[in-house]
């Protein structure tokens, strides 16, 4: 049952995305930018390997739209969660900058 | 499984299925984006601590990332041992869908192995969940948490795995086919959840 009805990706192809993407991930954290920018790039390598993990490994690429309605439901939750909790941390932030500032190294947002 | 299909088809002819022919592939799709939501839970609440202590030690010193580095890409490559699984059953190959799936659970068993020794090193090195040498103490907490969390997924990804191997020994390849995709699922998760770990815990 079900066996023809599967397009296979290239799974060998996507292995080697995935693999690229990681030594790419280690790599920006070495690039001379600032805390800020690296932290972008990261976010959006890590997405781009679970896009390609969902899309290929999981298949989803090939089901149903309602399918994929169900996946992305937590990615939507889990964005509003971040939005929900920015306040509390910029709050803080303002309280803790001095503190921060003597620590750390400043300027991280 | 093609029970459940066909009862689907006749109970319900005028709405169209979620997915072409499996309930249980909706099943595990619903069981994830709800996992999913309890990771991202507490990946956001560990952005948030972080983002709200002073002396945040800096991950990548404490924690280093080469055997974590190692470790995700032996998660990648047990994904990949994992489709070509699904791959070869669905081929009629029931031998080496067994051997690519036992394959999938060993990179699991290693991964989890890897994750003890990194924990006893660190915990050695002072690292303990309620404080550390280098600041602060919820930076314990959130990495033994998360960490654990996710090994507790892979450790049940082994067990699933391998009771899966015993499905696909006693029944036919079209009959398992079906298990293998959801199990597969579930396993293509876990490693997309390392992947966020990986990035947000040890990179970032």
């Amino acid at each position: 049952m079900a066996t023809s009805e599967h397009k296979h990706p290239n799974y060998m192809a996507i292995f080697w995305y995935l693999a690229i993407l990681t030594v790419v991930e280690i790599a920006v954290i070495y690039l001379p930018l600032p805390k800020f920018t690296i932290g972008v790039l990261l976010c959006a390598l890590a997405l781009g390997k679970a896009a390609l993990v969902a899309m290929y490994f999981m298949h989803l690429k090939f089901e149903t739209r309602t399918l994929g309605m169900v996946a992305i439901t937590p990615l939507l939750i889990a964005t509003l969660l971040v939005f929900v909790l920015l306040p509390d941390g910029f709050a803080v932030m303002k309280r803790t900058v001095g503190v921060k500032a003597a620590t750390t190294e400043p300027a991280k947002h | 499984m093609s029970q459940a299909a066909a009862m689907h088809g006749a109970v319900e002819p005028a709405e169209s299925p979620l997915t072409p022919e499996s309930w249980g592939k909706l099943g595990m799709w619903i069981f994830l984006a709800g996992d999913a939501v309890g990771f991202g839970t507490l990946l956001a609440g560990y952005g948030a601590m972080r983002a709200t202590s002073a002396d945040w030690p800096s991950p990548y010193d404490v924690l280093g990332i080469n055997l974590t580095a190692l470790m995700t890409f032996l998660l990648i490559c047990s994904s990949v041992t994992m489709v070509k699984a699904l791959e070869w059953l669905g081929n009629g190959d029931k031998i080496r869908a067994q051997k690519y799936l036992f394959y999938t659970a060993l990179g699991g068993a290693i991964f989890v192995s890897l994750q003890a020794y990194e924990w006893t090193h660190l915990i050695h090195r002072g690292l303990h969940i309620n404080g550390n040498p280098w600041g602060a103490s919820l930076f314990g907490t959130s990495f033994f948490l998360v960490t654990g969390f996710h090994g507790l997924h892979v450790t049940g990804g082994v067990i699933y795995l391998l009771s899966i191997l015993r499905v696909v020994a006693r029944r036919a390849p079209e009959a398992s086919y079906n298990a293998v995709e959801i199990a597969g699922l579930y396993w293509h998760f876990v490693d997309l959840v390392w992947i966020m770990v990986f990035t947000f815990m040890y990179l970032l």
